[in-house]
């Protein structure tokens, strides 16, 4: 453990102990490792595809982060709901959501999710449960709340799961959206990416407490849940337990992963600010090396993962040659979907 | 026919709309238990039960965002800010959030949801609790904008917005809630976006909004019996959609606009309307277009000084002689 805050854990995760003993299904492990590949080579995809000039705007990759996706991912019911952030392909990506459909909007073609009205920073697939990608920092934390409530009183037993990074934890919509959810019991999980750095400036060196959201979690009555975030087990194991918590209705959870980003902020960011050792060393922590040594250890075939791989990648190629085919969106879709009528009219 | 106070019609349109439809749902600080600072949410709780009713933090972000999320998800959220200056605590979801979200999507969520608030002058708050701001609201695309007069457009409005599939901002002016007026027998609905000539003249056409309605009513009475001039007025009740074409019919048929806003001068509603008549009426107009606003600068909290800011009934009065030579 090379992240000197990584090495206290404040708590145990909640729940029984016999949860955390409970062996994972082989499928679901090999689940777990497809769905980080597929975000990897997605985000890397991504990535050139900038290099390309065929991506415009920006776009913010997870790269390094990709297990605390996965790990929900797998772990959730196909009509939960997902609140993410502007870095949000890889949690759109999870919920089944189709490459072509999120590469496409990155490219601004007629094939991507919103036809290119959203753009990168605000994938959305309601029909998978992506409710959304939220790129005012903190914002969706209040709106998750209020889908969860909204589930409740439904009675339809969907937990809406809502992921933001370090830097949203010292936004007033944080604190509004934690009390609310703690007291009305909502079955909310929210999960706080700490990446270390908000944009470019190191979360510990403008917060007043050393785990962002872990260390306010007993402000709210919950409890503080801290995890290594590039562990998808870990990830896959905590999201089980907070999603049953709130499906019993026994409220809302608080989980801090502790993660890396191994490029920038956005595009336009080299992140030349974080010392070279510390990348080195969460380089070495890289999430999917390491669970594919733990998956051969626990006896799965090199080649049962190496066809994963490939079927992965394939997927990826597929789907940027998809977007790539697709026509740009026309025109007259820029005055569309205003309102609910699908027009934009504000007067008579 | 009953008569209501403005006040108890906001409560008289909830519940309707709550008893007929179990996805309406109630939230905003004091609202519940307490019935609202201005009483206008009384007895609801006790009616609709603390699953539908709900009290919540003094967190403007929380309500909204929880509103937000629950109108796209399946529930028809009403959510009330206590006074309308707070809406600058959580314009992002106001003004982010909510308006933009649909389009974002390419139409795959939608945002039936209302948020009230009190709004305007009248009571001597000072400039944080006093402020006319729904032309912030009507600055944003995605939101619709609604600001009744009468207890009966409270109710016909407030039904309106609650069964719209859109965002409306329905801004109760606070001075108004002592106010009193019929309101039909049985379900009232009325329909967003549809100004209504409050009074018939030929020589001016006053627009106002809101508690400058029955000013300029007065004000047309004035000039009626002191000069014989015949004034038109026109309650806008909705600035999003705006009823340009009942604008556009009486300011032709008069010649004359004057606009009877509460808000600050600058970027006030009356700009846009006074923009479209100049646009598509210029050689209709017999006078220039006149614009009787507050002047760009917060509300005072002394009464003869808030009085001073306000366009008063005199001050319709002289800027329709003045346009009227």
């Amino acid at each position: 453990m090379t992240n000197p805050q990584a090495s206290k854990p404040k708590a145990e995760a909640p729940g029984p102990k016999e949860d955390i003993a409970e062996a994972i299904a082989p499928a679901t492990r090999l689940k777990l490792f497809r769905s980080q590949l597929e975000i990897r080579y997605l985000e890397k995809r991504a990535y050139d595809l900038f290099l390309q000039n065929l991506v415009k705007g920006t776009s913010h990759l997870a790269l390094g982060q990709e297990a605390v996706a996965a790990g929900f991912g797998v772990a959730m019911r196909s009509d939960d709901y997902t609140f993410c952030t502007y870095r949000g392909h890889a949690h759109t990506l999870v919920r089944g959501v189709s490459m072509a459909g999120i590469l496409g909007e990155l490219m601004g073609r007629d094939c991507g999710l919103t036809r290119g009205k959203g753009g990168s920073m605000h994938l959305t697939s309601v029909e998978h449960g992506v409710m959304g990608s939220y790129a005012i920092v903190g914002a969706h934390l209040p709106i998750a709340a209020g889908a969860a409530w909204s589930a409740r009183y439904r009675g339809t037993e969907q937990v809406a799961v809502c992921f933001f990074g370090d830097g949203a934890t010292n936004i007033g919509a944080f604190h509004e959206a934690l009390n609310l959810a703690a007291v009305w019991k909502l079955p909310v999980v929210f999960v706080c990416e700490n990446n270390l750095y908000m944009e470019y400036t190191s979360i510990e060196t403008v917060t007043a407490v050393a785990h962002p959201a872990a260390d306010r979690a007993s402000a709210y009555g919950l409890e503080p849940v801290l995890i290594d975030g590039n562990d998808v087990e870990a990830v896959y194991r905590i999201a089980l337990q907070a999603l049953a918590k709130a499906r019993r209705g026994e409220g809302p959870s608080l989980i801090e992963a502790q993660t890396y980003r191994h490029g920038g902020h956005s595009r336009a960011d080299p992140a030349k600010y974080r010392p070279r050792k510390e990348v080195d060393a969460w380089l070495a922590r890289d999430p999917i090396p390491s669970y594919r040594q733990r998956l051969l250890a626990l006896g799965f075939s090199e080649s049962s993962l190496a066809e994963i791989e490939q079927e992965a990648q394939r997927a990826v190629d597929q789907a940027t040659e998809q977007a790539k085919a697709s026509p740009v969106p026309p025109t007259d879709i820029a005055g569309r979907d205003v309102w609910a009528s699908g027009g934009s009219e504000w007067r008579n | 026919m009953a008569e209501l106070t403005y006040r108890e019609a906001v409560a008289a349109g909830i519940a309707q709309e709550m008893q007929r439809d179990p996805r309406v749902v109630f939230l905003g600080e004091d609202v519940a238990s307490a019935g609202g600072v201005f009483k206008t949410t009384e007895g609801l709780l006790q009616k609709f039960g603390p699953d539908r009713v709900r009290d919540t933090p003094i967190s403007e972000q929380a309500i909204l965002g929880v509103a937000m999320g629950a109108a796209m998800t399946g529930l028809r959220p009403i959510a009330e800010i206590m006074f309308s200056d707070f809406l600058a605590v959580c314009w992002d979801m106001v003004a982010n959030q909510i308006a933009k979200t649909r389009y974002m999507t390419n139409g795959q969520c939608s945002f039936p949801l209302v948020i009230r608030t009190a709004n305007g002058a009248g009571f001597r708050f000072g400039a944080q609790h006093s402020q006319s701001v729904e032309s912030w609201a009507m600055a944003v695309p995605g939101l619709k904008v609604v600001a009744p007069s009468t207890p009966a457009d409270v109710i016909g409005l407030l039904a309106a917005a609650v069964r719209d599939p859109d965002p409306v901002l329905f801004f109760e002016q606070k001075s108004l809630y002592a106010t009193k007026g019929e309101v039909p027998d049985g379900e009232h609905v009325d329909e967003l976006g549809k100004a209504k000539v409050r009074r018939a003249g030929e020589d001016v056409t006053l627009v106002a909004l809101g508690a400058m309605v029955a000013r300029a009513l007065e004000a047309a009475e004035r000039l009626q019996s002191e000069n014989g001039i015949s004034a038109t007025v026109v309650d806008l009740r909705t600035l999003v959609p705006l009823d340009t074409q009942t604008i556009l019919s009486e300011v032709k048929r008069t010649g004359r606009l004057v606009t009877v806003e509460e808000n600050p001068r600058l970027c006030g509603w009356g700009a846009e309307v006074a923009s479209i008549v100049a646009e598509e009426l210029f050689y209709d107009l017999d006078a220039p277009i006149v614009r009787v606003t507050t002047p760009h600068a917060p509300l005072p909290a002394a009464d003869n000084l808030e009085d001073f800011v306000l366009p008063s009934v005199e001050k319709i009065v002289d800027r329709v002689r003045m346009t009227l030579g």
